[in-house]
């Protein structure tokens, strides 16, 4: 079938870029959209990082670096949390790799509306600016927490109550209508742009974990959405949606009778479900990897597919352990434990599958497999610790101190971050057509490894000794013992170092766009429809021929018999050595 | 290299593929992999969408309506034309499809300009029932349910000014399935209208 015939999916692809600015800048393509959300991601991720420093200098020496002033701690937690929930991750994993995986691991030409697919990335760009925005203005941006649990977010007194917050909940708001946009043109593109044969049981894990996690993400932003819409009237407009009658400094405040738990409960509603927006793109991602890697067929596939199903459904009976010490009706507080702890099963299948994908197999220690297995490890650290905060009884003494914020980094913060890590090493070639230096890239693995590690298990005891987050300084508790202050100064220090050794991974990252070895198309001889396509992808993805068409699933490593380790998708029939010739 | 066992059904060699055609790429005539046009597909997930906000918004209110201070305020009259209006607006869609369907060109273009003309008259409806408020003295900010009423129709309100976007484009270039959508996007708006007026009228 020739390139003119009118197939289906040339009816989706963007118009062809005919300038520099429609190739670079305005540009419908998906890869190019992909590219652009990761530059921007990754930059907003740098300001975040530098952030938690500020934060990390203060609890390492408090009262040392006198810039670090109460508030602009409290703006450095803030920022430092929304920008790396919302502006990294969720918008790495979903806008970069969705954008770039989607298409050519179905085999599609494009998104299934590349306009609004653009644009999804130009509103997301205007909210980080907003975002940014907020640390010129007066007052700067907001440090009542990342949670922005009104009242004390517009109360005055909080750093950033003027402007800041106003800023920030417009970021938000302009950050889910972008959002919808693309995740609109994900949901679409895989129900409806999958190439012929490519059944969704014949889907790779990845695409299964960015299509649930949109599915999620579509169902849980909107009460963020409105939960912003209101408190911003509330700070705006004088309404008292979540502000209570408040005295403050002897002065009766304007508004009266508005629930703050209101507004928890709707913060928390999309809240918990992105924890898991963020971690089963993830989990996606690093079964390809691993399957890649091992060089095995992935364990148990048609269990991984229903244990993400059931990850996304559960996650939307969970949030209120967010919750337990709000005073709510103990027997709810059972209730969202059991759903919390049934949480751990379809959890516990998939890392039960990884390790069995990477039981006897051929594993190839190359730097994205490092960052996978990292993966693997830091998500059962992190998930074991979530076990005890999911019991109610355990979560009493335990909230709000150091123990809560040990969890939520290495369950969601480095494991999401390791498997944005391992798929830029992977798919680099597939981007660029060029390999990352593999030195640096394992030189960047073991610091960013150890050093999170160094970083977040003292964490979990500093917690324990029932040390509080969020507050400015502790010095001066009685309760706190010594060994707390000397791992404060160590973990300070271990985050600087952690921070510089990324620039590392800039400089290959850089470097190797232009002065890396070339990769070849397919350079870990994958399987998956991605590396079928020219390297670096055209616009259209598969040239002036038409897009493959599917005969296996994925995972067709090491098949007995086979001349070859792997069998791409599009390889109708099986090549064995007696029918092939030509033994390995 | 590791022996691995040749499988039937999923996830083997000789895999038969799960559910779904799959027929979407290549020569296929599908019109994609699931058989409804794609761009009908993407319309009901954004109403999918637009449903959980609205969700989220009624559910809110429920929750403010449940606490002991709680006083209802008055609802103008107006809001009863608006609703006959915003009801015309979408029966006049309603005939442009049908008319498309039977290829009238003069009807479709009719019943397009109406719909969507009647779609403006609904939002200076609700402005000026807003100036009816107002001048009682009832703001934004005067007590929980006037700030949720605003709340309320401003929200739907942009709802629909979003559609008369959409409405716009299919004005300038209308075939049967962008008027399809345009009509369906116009009864979830009479929809959602119905349910959040019946619970304004009910507290």
């Amino acid at each position: 079938m020739a390139h003119h015939s009118p197939g289906y999916h040339d009816h989706y692809v963007g118009p062809e870029p005919r300038s520099w600015w429609t190739r670079y800048v305005f540009c419908q393509d998906h890869k190019v959209i992909g590219i652009q959300y990761a530059l921007t991601a990754l930059f907003v991720g740098a300001v975040g990082m530098v952030l938690s420093w500020g934060m990390r200098l203060q609890l390492g020496f408090p009262g040392e670096f006198s810039f670090i002033d109460p508030s602009r701690y409290y703006q450095a937690v803030t920022q430092h949390g929304m920008i790396m929930v919302i502006y990294l991750l969720t918008a790495f994993l979903l806008g970069t790799f969705g954008n770039l995986l989607i298409p050519l691991m179905l085999g599609a030409r494009d998104m299934a509306f590349p306009f609004v697919n653009m644009l999804s990335y130009w509103v997301y760009l205007l909210s980080v600016l907003v975002l940014l925005a907020s640390f010129f203005v007066p007052g700067g941006p907001t440090g009542g927490g990342w949670t922005l649990y009104p009242p004390q977010t517009i109360l005055k007194g909080t750093p950033g109550s003027d402007l800041g917050i106003v800023l920030m909940l417009v970021s938000l708001i302009l950050f889910i209508i972008g959002f919808t946009m693309g995740g609109l043109n994900y949901v679409t593109t895989v129900l409806q742009l999958r190439t012929k044969g490519m059944t969704l049981m014949r889907m790779p894990l990845a695409v299964w974990g960015i299509f649930v996690a949109t599915i999620l993400a579509l169902l849980a932003f909107p009460a963020l959405f409105v939960g912003c819409v209101m408190q911003l009237l509330d700070r705006v407009a004088g309404s008292s949606f979540f502000i209570p009658t408040i005295v403050q400094f002897g002065q009766l405040q304007p508004h009266e009778g508005g629930s703050p738990l209101l507004f928890q409960h709707l913060f928390w509603y999309f809240g918990h479900p992105e924890v898991y927006i963020v971690i089963l793109p993830a989990m996606g991602v690093i079964s390809e990897i691993i399957a890649v890697h091992a060089r095995k067929p992935i364990f148990g596939y048609p269990m991984m597919v229903l244990s993400i199903l059931l990850i996304g459904a559960l996650s939307f009976v969970v949030w209120a352990h967010h919750m337990y010490t709000s005073g709510m009706n103990p027997y709810f507080g059972f209730l969202f434990a059991v759903s919390t702890l049934i949480v751990a099963i379809p959890s516990a299948v998939k890392v039960f599958n990884w390790v069995l994908t990477l039981w006897r197999g051929n594993i190839h220690l190359t730097t994205p497999m490092l960052f996978a297995i990292a993966f693997l490890n830091t998500f059962l650290i992190g998930g074991l610790t979530g076990l005890f905060l999911g019991n109610v009884v355990l979560d009493f003494p335990l909230q709000d101190t150091y123990f809560v914020v040990a969890h939520f980094h290495m369950v969601m913060g480095v494991a999401a971050i390791v498997a944005i890590f391992a798929g830029i090493y992977h798919w680099f070639p597939k981007v660029t057509g060029r390999m990352m230096n593999e030195t640096l890239g394992k030189i960047h693995f073991w610091a960013t490894f150890v050093g999170t590690y160094a970083i977040f298990l003292p964490m979990h005891y500093i917690g324990l000794t029932g040390v509080p987050r969020r507050y400015y300084d502790f010095s001066n508790l009685q309760f706190v013992p010594e060994s707390v202050h000397s791992l404060e100064r160590f973990i300070t220090v271990v985050a600087l170092v952690v921070g510089v050794a990324q620039l590392l991974f800039a400089y290959n990252l850089v470097h190797s766009i232009f002065w890396g070895k070339p990769s070849g198309q397919n350079p870990w001889h994958a399987a998956t429809l991605e590396w079928v396509a020219p390297t670096p992808a055209p616009h259209g993805n598969w040239g002036p021929v038409p897009p493959p068409v599917v005969y296996r699933w994925p995972y067709d490593y090491s098949v007995p018999g086979e001349v070859e380790d792997f069998i791409p998708q599009n390889r109708p029939t099986l090549q064995t050595q007696a029918a092939g010739g030509g033994g390995e | 290299m590791p022996q691995v066992e040749e499988r039937e059904g999923l996830g083997g060699v000789h895999d038969r593929g799960g559910w779904g055609s799959g027929g979407g790429g290549g020569d296929s005539e599908l019109p994609g992999a699931f058989p409804l046009p794609t761009a009908k597909l993407g319309v009901w997930i954004l109403l999918g969408v637009a449903t959980v906000i609205f969700s989220a918004l009624v559910s809110a209110y429920l929750v403010r309506m449940g606490l002991p201070d709680w006083k209802s305020s008055p609802k103008p009259g107006l809001l009863w034309l608006n609703t006959a209006v915003l009801a015309l607006s979408s029966l006049s869609f309603q005939r442009a499809l049908r008319a498309a369907r039977r290829a009238e060109a003069p009807t479709v273009r009719a019943g397009i300009r109406l719909g969507g003309v009647l779609g403006m008259l609904f939002i200076a409806g609700q402005l000026r029932a807003w100036g009816q408020l107002q001048s009682l003295g009832l703001g934004v900010s005067s007590n929980p349910s006037s700030s949720f009423f605003y709340l309320i129709t401003a929200l739907h309100g942009l709802h629909l000014l979003g559609g008369l976007v959409a409405w716009a484009v299919v004005s300038r270039r209308p075939t049967p399935l962008r008027i399809e959508l345009c009509a369906l996007y116009w009864h979830f708006l009479l929809a959602v209208w119905g349910v959040l007026y019946g619970l304004l009228l009910l507290t």
